[in-house]
C-alpha cells in the first residue's frame, strides 16, 4: 500500500532525524534557553510521531494523545519561562 | 486519490519538521534558533494533522484535529515569545552579524543578571558566549 510505503519509508525516518537533531542541541546548547527550545522541538516532533502513527495504525484515539501531549510541552514550557525569570534576580 | 492527498500532506509535514531541526542545530544565535524552530515545527504539526484528519474523514477526528491545530497555532507563539524575552533578560549572546537589537536600551542596565557569571549590560553585549559549564 502506497500509504504505508510514504510513511515507513519518508516521514518516519524524517521525524526521528528531527528528535536527534534536537537533541543533539539539546545536549550541546550552551545556555539553559536553548536546551529549552530543543526540548519544545521534540515535543512537536514525538507529537507528530504520535500523529503518524495514528494514521499507520488506524487508530484514530491516539489523535488525543497528541493534543494532550501538545498542551502538556507548551505548560512545561510557560513553567520554565516563569521560572527562570524569577531566578535571574537571585545573586 | 485521497491516500496521494494525504501522502503529500505528510511528506510536507514531515520536511517541515526536519527543516526545524535543521534550524535548531545550524542557525548561530538562539533567537534565530527559536524563530526557525517555531515556526517551521508549527506549520509541520499542523500539516501532519490535516492529513490526519483528511485520512480518516470523520467528524470527530476532524474537530478534534482542526481545535488541536488552533491551539498549536495560538499557543506557540506565546511560549516562543516567552523563552526569547527570558532569554533576552538574563543575557544570552547575541550572534555577531547582528545589525539590530530593538531592545538595546529599552531594560535598565541592572536588569540583565545572567547566569553565573558577570553580566556586561543589555547595551553592551560582547559576541562571547557567558556559559560557564
Amino acid at each position: 500500500m502506497m500509504l504505508h510505503a510514504v510513511i515507513y519509508l519518508i516521514v518516519l525516518p524524517l521525524l526521528s532525524l528531527t528528535l536527534i537533531l534536537g537533541f543533539i542541541r539539546l545536549l550541546i546548547g550552551p545556555t539553559l534557553p536553548d536546551r529549552i527550545i530543543a526540548f519544545d522541538l521534540i515535543a512537536a516532533a514525538s507529537a507528530g510521531i504520535i500523529v503518524v502513527v495514528a494514521i499507520a495504525s488506524n487508530h484514530s484515539v491516539l489523535l488525543d494523545a497528541a493534543s494532550v501531549w501538545a498542551i502538556v510541552s507548551f505548560l512545561s514550557v510557560i513553567g520554565f519561562a516563569y521560572y527562570i525569570e524569577k531566578w535571574r534576580g537571585r545573586p | 486519490m485521497i491516500d496521494a492527498i494525504t501522502a503529500a500532506l505528510l511528506i510536507i509535514g514531515a520536511f517541515f519538521m526536519f527543516v526545524a531541526g535543521l534550524g535548531i542545530l545550524r542557525m548561530p544565535d538562539i533567537f534565530l534558533r527559536m524563530s526557525c524552530s517555531t515556526k517551521a515545527a508549527t506549520i509541520g504539526f499542523g500539516t501532519l494533522l490535516l492529513a490526519l484528519a483528511l485520512y480518516f474523514r470523520d467528524t470527530g477526528v476532524v474537530t478534534r484535529s482542526l481545535a488541536t491545530i488552533a491551539f498549536v497555532f495560538a499557543t506557540a507563539p506565546v511560549a516562543s515569545h516567552r523563552i526569547g524575552r527570558v532569554s533576552y533578560l538574563v543575557g544570552v549572546y547575541l550572534w555577531g552579524k547582528t545589525i539590530r537589537d530593538e531592545l538595546k536600551n529599552v531594560y535598565p542596565p541592572d536588569a540583565c543578571v545572567p547566569f553565573g557569571e558577570v553580566c556586561a549590560a543589555p547595551g553592551s553585549r560582547s559576541g562571547k558566549n557567558i556559559s560557564t559549564d
